[in-house]
């Protein structure tokens, strides 16, 4: 028996590590051999500059880290060098798990000596990382981390993209004025900071739009993991909103937005960046035509030449389109690239000084001025599906 | 003898505070972060090892009690402004929001309410018996989460709470760890801890000896969390911030794989293992990581880590099923025997 | 509340209960005869999804044949699983099984992160089963006559199976008592690995359906499903085929009802499945179709 047991084990494991050396994107990884190769033994010579990456790559949340990774080793490819210096990346797993996260922010920080972090995705990880970078002084990026809790009250976090609030007024703004809708109807995902934050700033610049307190006649909640809507959607559409704003995660809203349709329920669909995945549209198939939600970058219309440039190597690497996170990914490397440049010298106090003094950042995202929480202010676009693509629809400056 | 053990154990805790003396001040911060772990992990391998290991009682809700640990003493040791900064959706309710205590007194209080929490749900489940009573606490268990995630008044819902006060520091997990050590220990070793196992062993048997089941495994239930709180209490405080997804049933399978890897039913093994399971898997990290063997580089796989380490656990479930050290425990006695017979190695741990 | 909306809710209540019934069937199986918690059912249900999702988009097979070789290679994964993680502590204490079985999930559900990396998929779409069909003002998917259907026609030739062959009786006996089955000649380790394989390919079935209704997979779906439909079964009273499908529409038409008329409850949704879990153990611990077992010591 044992000896069954052995065998079994071992298959598995040679399965495993035979698949997955086949089946990873190869040009994801061809950069990251140069960079991951000392990561296990930090040198002390002055020749490199260490950033450090942690990001749920195994987890729950394994589908955010991953995207963000991408941009980020695309960046480090493309701009390779900084003071002189040959910049690597060390990317540790934060198993989407709290605890984890605040070690290996930790272990960035005194292990591999690393001189800023990237990261994390979800915000919830971010912030359990927080105390680390501000108590050791090693400015910290967050690409795609919208709760403002993250870089509230600390120094040395900051983030590349706009936060809940403004996401939240301009999807208001989009269903007062472009949907002419007087009363919505929010699904938010509960267990997910994200969708409640959003959710709520959605609810309050409604009601101020409407200058009715009862403009949102219905709030439906889900567990992240869930699978059935169709009562909570049923539920919602008896109140006969004009609108429904569902943020949340891309797989669960593809399949509220799918059920709903099922249902025969007929009302526009309105949500948040996290909808920008291929997968989106792979799940909710025609059902998802025509939703409309705000996002940080689009592809179509480059807002910047750094745009121009992650467009093409992306599409080149990948051959695919990027989704927002993996441009703010890039975005958060460049920018911490930039803050070296101005600092001149590898010190992350002054790079952190630096990062805070970011005014009309030209990233591949957008134009990124950090404001004095460290959050950038940038303007948002507006999409939608239509033939199974992402559709730029328009731009809103911020206010 | 009985002196020389009880000088042995004084020497051996003052060698232990020694030890955290110089960690104190001299290892880096990631390295006090991973002791600290293990420190904590040993409160919870322990509690959990009462419940599961020495009562025989399948539990699966330890995350649940973490999280009531870790939150009660997370909003009673932050500030009011901290408090006012993170609940920014919904303003928290009005008693909560101007208290603030010292951390013991906030730990202390977050274990009694999670202790009250156990009498809740213990005193109708634990009628269950084997998977019964698995499957019962872990539904306790994410309920509890379900019930965090949408009081957002109390527990600031999904956005978690963040700046809570760094009180945890070596003294105190190492400290509260043998506290938690010599409490379990002691009790383990009283009549009332003989019952238990008595209940593990035969529960027919146990019973009509006149031991009252139900309250026995009751009193365990509490006991146990109100420890898994305290563990709970001194991560958050740890790690600074925490959500309701951090409790997970996960976080149970992790505290359960050690007291299974130690030995259900020994209280050296949770230790042992609590230190080797937490420092180990932050040592897997490198097969996650490119290898480089200097003519060639492995390229690492993210989350084989996981994979190996689950792996780890099926061997020792299926080729040891008694754990590292089975019910055995650690003895002064036996050690020294083990010395004069054949002199071999030393064990760092300190075991009572 | 119209009735035609009530209509609507309870369609949907059975659509979500006839898939349940399905997995939950799988669980009882394997708990009849080992009155063990399989904890490792919903990971194997999770495989059979990347295994139909593989065969379309990768190897390009049609959806009918690409179904097949799933259900084939999970019932595969099922004795597999068996054999590695359970047979050998057949002797064992109880508690050391069950964290055996959680042990093979977890490392299930790593394993297919490493496989299948963590980003979810969509499962491929079968127009077939998803066109939406309308009766009166109540639409659903066609799909939601088929679940029932294809539930039906299991538990009939599951009863079959179980009470009209030689395997069943074998399946019978080894389930009353171990050592008696061994001594009347019944090779308890093949019928126990059969049990798996079947339970196995039940989860698979479910596990397609599922797919075909809840277009997504990812390496984590198979826990809360797993936890629901063995909550379904022990509702059903576990060991018992029937109860496992009444457990399964229950629990379905349950937590849609319960959302209707309660809509302020939404975000508690999921806890409705452990309270009613609970409820049933304290009150009628041997389910709704359970008959009364005395616990083996």
């Amino acid at each position: 028996m044992k000896k069954y047991l052995s065998i079994f084990m071992v298959m598995l494991l040679v399965l495993s590590i035979g698949l997955v050396g086949c089946s990873s994107q190869a040009p994801a990884d061809t950069p990251a051999e140069e960079n991951g190769e000392e990561a296990t033994e930090p040198s002390a010579d002055d020749d490199v500059i260490r950033i450090g990456v942690f990001q749920p790559i195994t987890g729950a949340n394994a589908a955010g880290g991953e995207l963000e990774v991408e941009g980020v080793r695309l960046a480090n490819e493309l701009y390779p060098e900084v003071l002189g210096k040959k910049v690597e990346l060390v990317i540790v797993d934060n198993r989407s798990d709290v605890q984890e996260a605040a070690s290996a922010a930790n272990r960035l920080i005194e292990r591999d000596k690393v001189s800023a972090i990237i990261g994390s995705w979800g915000s919830g990880f971010s912030m359990a990382a927080g105390d680390a970078v501000r108590d050791n002084q090693i400015p910290a990026v967050a690409a795609s981390a919208t709760n403002p809790l993250v870089t509230q009250g600390n120094d040395y976090y900051f983030r590349v993209c706009f936060i809940d609030p403004f996401q939240g007024v301009v999807m208001a703004n989009y269903a007062y004025n472009n949907l002419g809708a007087r009363k919505a109807a929010i699904v938010r995902e509960i267990s997910n900071d994200y969708a409640v934050g959003l959710a709520r700033f959605f609810e309050d610049a409604f009601i101020e739009l409407t200058g009715d307190p009862d403009s949102v006649v219905a709030i439906a909640d889900y567990q992240t993991g869930d699978q059935d809507f169709t009562s909570q959607l049923l539920n919602v559409n008896a109140q006969n909103p004009d609108v429904i704003f569902a943020p949340g995660n891309f797989t669960e809203s593809a399949l509220v937005i799918r059920q709903a349709k099922e249902q025969g329920i007929d009302i526009p669909f309105i949500g948040g960046d996290t909808w920008e995945t291929p997968e989106f549209i792979e799940i909710g198939q025609e059902h998802v035509e025509g939703i409309v939600f705000s996002t940080f970058f689009t592809s179509e219309t480059p807002i910047t030449s750094e745009s121009e440039t992650f467009l093409a190597e992306y599409r080149k690497r990948y051959n695919r389109e990027p989704a927002a996170v993996t441009a703010l990914g890039y975005d958060a490397y460049i920018l911490i690239l930039d803050a070296i440049e101005r600092a001149g010298v590898v010190d992350s106090v002054k790079i952190r000084d630096e990062i805070a003094k970011t005014q009309g950042f030209e990233g591949a995202a957008g134009i990124i001025s950090l404001d004095e929480n460290g959050d950038a202010v940038k303007s948002a676009v507006i999409k939608t599906v239509t033939d199974g693509k992402f559709i730029y629809m328009d731009t809103i400056e911020p206010f | 003898m009985k002196i020389r053990n009880t000088i042995l154990t004084l020497v051996s805790i003052a060698l232990l505070a020694a030890f955290i003396w110089y960690a104190d001040s001299n290892f880096d911060s990631y390295k006090i972060r991973i002791l600290n772990l293990c420190a904590i992990y040993t409160i919870l391998a322990l509690s959990m090892n009462l419940i599961n290991g020495f009562t025989g009682l399948l539990s699966l809700g330890h995350a649940g009690f973490m999280a009531v640990g870790a939150y009660t003493t997370a909003l009673l040791t932050m500030s009011e402004t901290a408090k006012q900064q993170n609940f920014f959706l919904k303003p928290i309710v009005a008693p909560l929001a101007t208290i603030t205590l010292p951390f013991l007194p906030a730990l202390l209080i977050g274990g009694v309410l999670s202790a009250f929490v156990a009498f809740l749900i213990g005193a109708p489940t634990l009628r269950l018996r084997g998977d019964y009573l698995a499957i019962a606490t872990l539904g306790f268990s994410e309920i509890i989460r379900i019930v965090f995630t949408n009081t957002q008044n109390i527990t600031n819902g999904p956005l978690g709470l963040k700046s809570i006060p760094n009180n945890t520091n070596l003294w105190w997990t190492f400290g509260l760890a043998l506290v938690t050590l010599i409490l379990i220990k002691s009790l383990i070793d009283s009549s009332y801890g003989k019952a238990l196992k008595a209940i593990r062993e035969d529960e027919v048997a146990a019973e009509s000896m006149g031991i009252n089941l139900f309250q026995h495994k009751l009193i365990a239930f509490i006991i146990g969390a109100f420890f898994a709180a305290i563990g709970g209490g001194l991560l958050g405080s740890l790690i600074g911030a925490i959500n309701p997804i951090m409790f997970r049933f996960i976080l149970t399978f992790n505290v359960l794989l050690i007291v299974v890897m130690g030995g259900m039913g020994s209280i050296t093994g949770s230790v042992i293992s609590a230190f080797a399971v937490t420092a180990g898997l932050e040592y897997l990290r490198v097969l996650d990581e490119s290898i480089n063997l200097g003519f060639v580089t492995i390229k690492g796989i993210p989350g084989l880590r996981m994979v190996v380490f689950a792996g780890l656990l099926m061997v020792v479930v299926i080729f040891f099923k008694n754990g590292l050290m089975g019910t055995k425990e650690f003895s002064w006695d036996k050690l020294i025997n083990f010395f004069t017979s054949k002199k071999r190695f030393k064990k760092k741990e300190v075991g009572q | 509340m119209s009735f035609e909306l009530f209509l609507q809710y309870l369609t949907n209540g059975i659509s979500l209960g006839s898939l349940y019934a399905l997995i939950a069937i799988g669980y009882t199986m394997v708990y009849g005869i080992l009155k063990l918690i399989n904890f490792a059912h919903g990971e194997i249900f999770m495989m059979s999804l990347y295994f139909g999702f593989y065969g379309v988009s990768v190897f390009s097979m049609p959806w009918y044949i690409s179904f097949i070789v799933a259900i084939g290679m999970t019932a595969l994964l099922g004795m597999m699983v068996e054999r590695a993680a359970y047979k050998p502590l057949r002797e064992s204490p109880r508690i050391t099984i069950m964290v055996s079985a959680i042990g093979v999930s977890f490392f299930l559900q790593n394993l297919a992160i490493v496989l299948f990396g963590g980003r979810p998929k969509a499962f491929p779409n079968v127009r077939l089963l998803t066109e939406v069909m309308q009766i009166g003002s109540v639409s659903f998917q066609r799909l939601t006559m088929i679940i029932p259907i294809v539930t039906v026609v299991l538990l009939f030739a599951l009863l079959y199976l179980v009470n009209n062959t030689k395997t069943g009786m074998a399946m019978r006996a080894v389930s009353k008592d171990h050592e008696t089955a061994r001594l009347m000649g019944v090779d308890v380790n093949r019928t126990i690995t059969i049990t798996f394989g079947i339970g196995s390919i039940l989860a698979a079935i479910g596990g397609i359906m599922w797919g075909a209704k809840f277009p997504q997979i990812a390496p984590f779906m198979g826990v809360m499903p797993g936890l629901k439909c063995f909550i379904a079964a022990v509702v059903g009273g576990i060991g018992n085929i029937t109860g496992a499908i009444i457990g399964g529409f229950i629990l379905g038409i349950g937590e849609i009802m319960l959302i209707a008329f309660l809509p302020n409850l939404t975000g508690y949704r999921d806890a409705f499945a452990f309270i009613l879990l609970i409820a049933i153990l304290l009150f009628r611990p041997t389910g709704i179709m359970g008959e009364k077992i005395s616990e083996k010591v």
